[in-house]
């Protein structure tokens, strides 16, 4: 594990807390607007993810759909990413900072040069969404070799035996899909969640993060009590279109969405 | 009463157990899908060995589909190109006028044998949607259709086709709005039914196990092709032809001639306004590597990975991605890759037209146009066997537009 995910889940356990990981896609509405958008959410998350544009998000709900094609209708390049990465990376030095999409954009840069950006930029974590363990052949000896940790997902329809295959791949944390959905759908059933949590964590010792479908306060501190942390997107991202002719609005929307749910999480 | 057929049942130049052709093809999917896939790929390979299944495809090919198709000699075509014999493989003839019902019927059963109630699939041009839809009425499934906002409005005689079968045609307005959205579209909403739903995919592209099970249930095409082509000619063809946009009718005809080391296999791809422009949909041609939909082949996209949009005239082949199996026929020299203008295909369209009275599809129209090209080439005692993957009804439209038809001054 990066120590820079570890010192974040431990540095919560010390506070007997969950960690708050909030998402939001880079370059949307544009890549300036973004970035501060990016520093607003970063006063308040232990984690920020890092969405990559991507022209086809099929593992996406409307919400995260839409913040791609404005970013890329804004002409968000690869690059602007991991500059924006860079810039909470230099104003957040604690901060874990996880990039997240497709496989497409990276294979296509290579990951060796991705991998590269990334830990200059000051990444600490890839998820990719649609590469799964069993073809992780393609990056995973490249992100070990740069300390770039590689986050897996598990979700409802994974079996006992998917569950093993995933701990042994994974590394940082695991990333519990709650839903067997696309972001942002309604969240599921509370008590099956915990138990699966529970049940994940008797294959690994890496921290389980639970997300996709957490859009309330509420919902964030039930899902506190039993998960190492929390995933907040969505939500998150619904802030922008709300305001998208009033930047200081935004951002101070921005700033209180992420101030409740950090609340919500540390209670 | 039709003739029976015995199909060779053996998969030949399987995938390893991953799904991978070479480098291409795999499961690159989200871990909500893994499970589910898998599940289709254990149902898929059990049913394979199971004669019970096979009894039941092929009977519903021979009698509701109405296989084999004929191999049509076609002599006045051949005349007026002047060069090897033209050889058409008639999947325009086969219910619903494509090849894509073989496919359908193969995994409605697939989805009947698991247990699933309800059908989804993607459509471009309406085709595989059509097949779809007709299969889910005559197995009592329940059936969503999506579609891109602009296919449906390219294709409106396909849509009311399957409202009519009983299918929901869902409109989908992300990206833009063509088959690749649809596809995006079908593969959210399954994650979040695959307890009861199935998703028919319709070309030999996808997560494994789609691009094998596909291609399985397409060889039936050039099985046929291959032992008509020897008892009416007394030898094999020298070329044999076929479009490609996912590769669903390309790999149908082509896969069983792989091991005839001497027939030169072509996939000939929609070269739009030309392969100079950025409006085409060549992606073996013009495109590289890239993971879109689920698995590795070729794409087209741009510097830094985002896909690009596709152009046809033909909207069964406007796809920027390609299947995997054929991207590794390409890349081992097993499999040559040419490709027709928009305007290729509608002078070919023309030609079969008016030579033999056979009105083929856009899409089998890119096979002619490269067909007769390369037969042009070849001398008279060899054979070119060309695949018409589909009839041409539904693109009266597009041609009378093209064509510029007026009503008035024409009739």
């Amino acid at each position: 594990m990066s120590s820079q995910l570890s010192h974040v889940f431990k540095r919560c356990a010390d506070e007997n807390r969950a960690a708050l990981v909030g998402y939001l896609t880079a370059g949307d509405p544009n890549v300036s607007i973004s970035k501060a958008l990016m520093l607003t959410l970063a006063e308040q998350v232990d984690i920020i993810e890092i969405g990559m544009p991507f022209s086809d998000p099929a593992a996406d709900g409307p919400v995260i759909q839409a913040a791609s094609e404005r970013a890329l209708a804004a002409g968000t390049h690869i690059s602007d990413v991991f500059a924006i990465a860079k810039e909470v990376r230099q104003t957040h030095p604690d901060i874990g900072i996880v990039l997240m999409g497709y496989a497409n954009i990276p294979y296509t840069m290579g990951f060796d040069t991705f991998a590269q950006n990334a830990v200059d930029a000051g990444v600490d974590a890839v998820l990719l969404v649609d590469i799964p363990p069993e073809e992780g052949g393609l990056c995973d000896a490249v992100f070990q070799a740069y300390g770039l940790d590689r986050i897996l997902l598990l979700s409802p329809t994974s079996t006992q035996e998917r569950i093993k295959l995933v701990s042994r791949h994974a590394s940082g944390f695991i990333y519990y899909v709650s839903l067997n959905g696309i972001t942002g759908a309604d969240m599921g059933d509370m008590k099956a969640i915990q138990e699966q949590v529970a049940c994940i964590r008797e294959h690994t010792d890496l921290p389980v993060c639970v997300g996709f479908g957490v859009k309330t306060p509420e919902q964030a501190a039930s899902v506190a009590h039993f998960a190492d942390g929390v995933v907040v997107g969505s939500h998150f991202v619904g802030q922008i279109p709300q305001y998208l002719s009033q930047d200081k609005v935004m951002k101070s929307s921005m700033g209180q969405a992420a101030q409740a749910m950090k609340a919500a999480v540390i209670a | 009463m039709r003739e029976h057929f015995e199909y060779d049942l053996s998969i030949k130049h399987a995938p390893d157990d991953g799904g991978h052709f070479g480098q291409y093809g795999g499961r690159f999917a989200a871990e909500t899908l893994m499970q589910p896939l898998k599940e289709i790929e254990d149902a898929f390979f059990e049913a394979w060995a199971d004669p019970e299944f096979h009894q039941e495809r092929l009977d519903l090919l021979k009698n509701y589909v109405g296989r084999q198709t004929p191999l049509y000699h076609a002599k006045q075509l051949t005349k007026e190109v002047g060069g090897a014999q033209i050889y058409l493989k008639r999947e325009d003839l086969n219910h619903t006028g494509a090849h894509k019902v073989n496919n359908t019927i193969g995994q409605a059963l697939l989805a009947r044998r698991m247990g699933k109630k309800k059908v989804i699939a993607e459509t471009g041009a309406g085709q595989h949607g059509v097949a779809t839809a007709t299969v889910a009425a005559m197995f009592n499934m329940q059936c969503d259709i999506y579609m891109g906002r602009e296919d449906i409005r390219r294709q409106a005689p396909n849509v009311f086709r399957m409202k009519l079968l009983g299918a929901n045609v869902i409109p989908v307005d992300s990206g833009s709005a063509t088959l690749k959205d649809a596809v995006n579209e079908a593969l959210r909403v399954w994650v979040a039914s695959c307890e009861d739903t199935y998703y028919i995919f319709g070309t030999a592209a996808g997560p494994h196990p789609f691009p094998l099970m596909v291609r399985q249930f397409h060889t039936v095409i050039g099985q046929e092709a291959r032992a008509q082509c020897l008892a009416q000619a007394g030898k094999l063809p020298n070329v044999a032809v076929a479009c490609v946009g996912g590769g669903s009718n390309a790999v149908g005809l082509l896969h069983p001639f792989w091991d005839d080391e001497n027939i030169r296999l072509v996939a000939v791809e929609a070269g739009g306004y030309g392969l100079n422009t950025d409006e085409h949909a060549a992606s073996l041609a013009k495109g590289k590597p890239g993971i879109i939909h689920g698995s590795l082949s070729y794409v087209l996209d741009d510097d830094e990975g985002q896909i690009s949009e596709a152009h046809s005239i033909s909207a069964g082949l406007d796809y920027p991605g390609v299947g995997p199996e054929l991207a590794h026929m390409m890349d081992i020299g097993r499999l040559d890759i040419d490709s027709a203008t928009d305007d290729d295909a509608l002078q070919a369209f023309k030609a079969l037209t008016k030579a033999e009275g056979i009105i083929p599809a856009l899409e089998s129209s890119h096979a002619l146009a490269a067909g007769m090209r390369i037969a042009s080439d070849m001398t008279p005692n060899q054979i070119v066997l060309i695949n018409l993957s589909g009839r041409g009804d539904k693109d009266l439209n597009t041609v009378m537009n093209k064509f510029g038809f007026d009503m008035e001054a024409d009739v």
